[in-house]
């Protein structure tokens, strides 16, 4: 399986305070990958990076074996989609919300998108505002699938929805990745990761992890400097005839792998 | 727009509005009015309503003394539009005073304020409403200046309070790979609708509710109502005109640098309430 996103040495400061530490590792292109680490370790500064909303300040992201510096900024958002951590819907109709992303699209090519979103038709005339959280949230799912992204980058996209919502939600995004497509989904929480996972990396304090230093930062709130795949625990890496920088120099672990130390 | 009649700026009216020394030291017993009452309520204003007035008449005498020069018909007018250019950078550091938080403002509200008064003045003089004449181009400009300062804060202030507050979405709409003229386009439009609201609404209510001050003035001074509302109409026309200029002009440019070439909105400074 080649890779989907490879970042190499990625570093990100933001006035004067360093976001990210040298950050290296692959994301597989098949399923879900999930990015997991505690509240504020900058996993979701990362997936912004891979959207383009942000820049590194120093190292180089790839996607697909093109630097995204050189892609244009646009084509790039449209392959690689974004589902926000909150709902974020547009005034209007859910139909006004998905012909932002698809001008000029039929009713139909609309519905199949709700439909992939586990939304029925009927809501096309529905004010995005009077949604419930879940349906809002998935809303703005059918409308980044609007685009026709290759990869969907979820930033924590159950965080604000009750269980039974959350529920909905990840069995959308797994029926997706049967249908083909990838997935780089950000998560705090370990259960859901073992749920949705194919893949896994921890970020801790801005710097890639093991499980295990996952578990006595937010113990102690203690952090290694060194790098993390000098860890004697390391994980096999998910992805050995990858071209782009192999997967142990960052801690992408197989969810069969998950230790019982975590 | 009509031929306003040229008595309106005949020197006969003068003699009407001056008020003398004495005139003006018997209207500082209001000041005494106003001292009065924030001792009586203790609002500790006292001090700054003096010096707000001793200030006051300062800034107008120098600016008399400079307009006696500009205004006589001996003095090139090169002079008065000099003078235009100087009342341009003052009011872009007001602006900037007011708006700190603005990114590059001063050289946004410098831009503004120099296409819409050239526009605004191009009119006035290309359709001889007035003679280019420094009696005119002085006073035009100030007030097309003066009136334009409040709307280029209002449309700075609120462009980066909306593209703050509703970050998130304008980053959804980025992120679906919308360029950023149309990702910023709701929060543009309604920066703009604010700043220009104002103006709309004091043009509406003009003579209903407020009789506005160059019209009060040559009232005052002696002129014939109807000719006096010539002129006002005129001037309400452009000042609408040049407020909206200015305001354009600066939502426009102040998004352009909001935004960086590869599409993502800069980081942006909480703005002082």
């Amino acid at each position: 399986m080649g890779a989907l996103f490879a970042l190499e040495g990625v570093g990100l400061e933001i006035g004067g305070h360093r976001i990210l530490h040298d950050v290296t590792f692959t994301v597989p292109d098949g399923g879900i990958t999930v990015l997991l680490g505690p509240s504020g370790s900058g996993k979701t500064t990362i997936l912004r990076l891979l959207n383009r909303l942000d820049v590194p300040t120093s190292g180089s992201i790839s996607f697909r074996g093109d630097p995204i510096d050189q892609l244009d900024p646009l084509a790039l958002r449209r392959r690689v989609g974004m589902v926000f951590q909150q709902p974020v819907v547009f005034p209007g109709t859910a139909r006004d919300n998905l012909l932002t992303a698809r001008p000029g699209a039929s009713d139909d090519e609309l519905a199949e998108r709700l439909r992939a979103a586990r939304l029925d038709r009927s809501v096309l005339d529905q004010l995005a505002d009077d949604l419930s959280g879940g349906e809002a949230q998935r809303l703005c799912l059918a409308r980044t699938l609007a685009t026709d992204p290759e990869v969907l980058l979820m930033d924590e996209p159950t965080s604000s929805l009750d269980p039974e919502a959350r529920r909905h939600l990840e069995a959308t995004a797994r029926s997706l990745v049967e249908r083909g497509m990838r997935m780089v989904w950000v998560t705090h929480d370990l259960d859901q990761a073992d749920r949705l996972g194919d893949h896994r990396v921890v970020i801790v304090a801005g710097r890639p992890a093991t499980e295990r230093e996952m578990v006595r930062y937010l113990a102690d709130g203690s952090v290694d400097e060194g790098p993390a795949a000098d860890e004697e625990d390391e994980g096999p890496p998910a992805d050995e005839d990858d071209d782009g920088p192999p997967a142990a120099d960052g801690p992408v672990d197989d969810i069969p792998s998950r230790r019982a130390d975590a | 727009m009509p031929e306003l009649p040229t008595p309106l700026l005949a020197q006969d009216s003068a003699a009407h509005a001056a008020i003398g020394w004495g005139g003006l030291a018997t209207s500082l017993l209001l000041v005494g009015v106003a001292v009065g009452l924030s001792r009586w309520q203790g609002l500790r204003l006292d001090r700054e309503i003096v010096w707000a007035s001793l200030r006051a008449l300062v800034q107008l005498l120098a600016v008399g003394y400079v307009l006696v020069v500009l205004v006589d018909p001996d003095t090139p007018v090169a002079f008065a539009w000099a003078w235009v250019g100087a009342m341009v950078l003052f009011a872009a550091v007001t602006v900037r005073r007011r708006a700190p938080e603005v990114p590059g403002i001063t050289s946004l509200a410098v831009v503004a304020l120099a296409v819409s008064s050239a526009i605004s003045l191009g009119v006035v003089f290309g359709l001889r409403i007035y003679p280019v004449a420094g009696r005119a181009i002085v006073p035009i400009a100030g007030m097309m200046i003066g009136n334009s300062i409040g709307g280029l804060v209002v449309a700075a202030r609120r462009l980066i309070a909306e593209l703050s507050e509703r970050r998130p979405e304008v980053e959804a709409r980025l992120a679906l790979g919308q360029p950023w003229p149309e990702a910023s386009k709701p929060f543009v439009r309604s920066s703009l609708r604010t700043a220009l609201t104002s103006q709309i609404e004091s043009t509406k209510a003009v003579g209903l509710v407020f009789l506005p001050g160059a019209m009060t003035g040559l009232i005052l001074a002696g002129a014939d109502p109807v000719d006096a509302v010539l002129v006002q109409a005129a001037l309400m026309y452009l000042i609408l005109g040049c407020v909206a200029t200015n305001v354009v002009v600066v939502g426009l440019g102040l998004t352009r640098r909001l935004f960086t070439p590869d599409h993502r909105l800069v980081r942006l400074a909480r703005a002082r309430t």
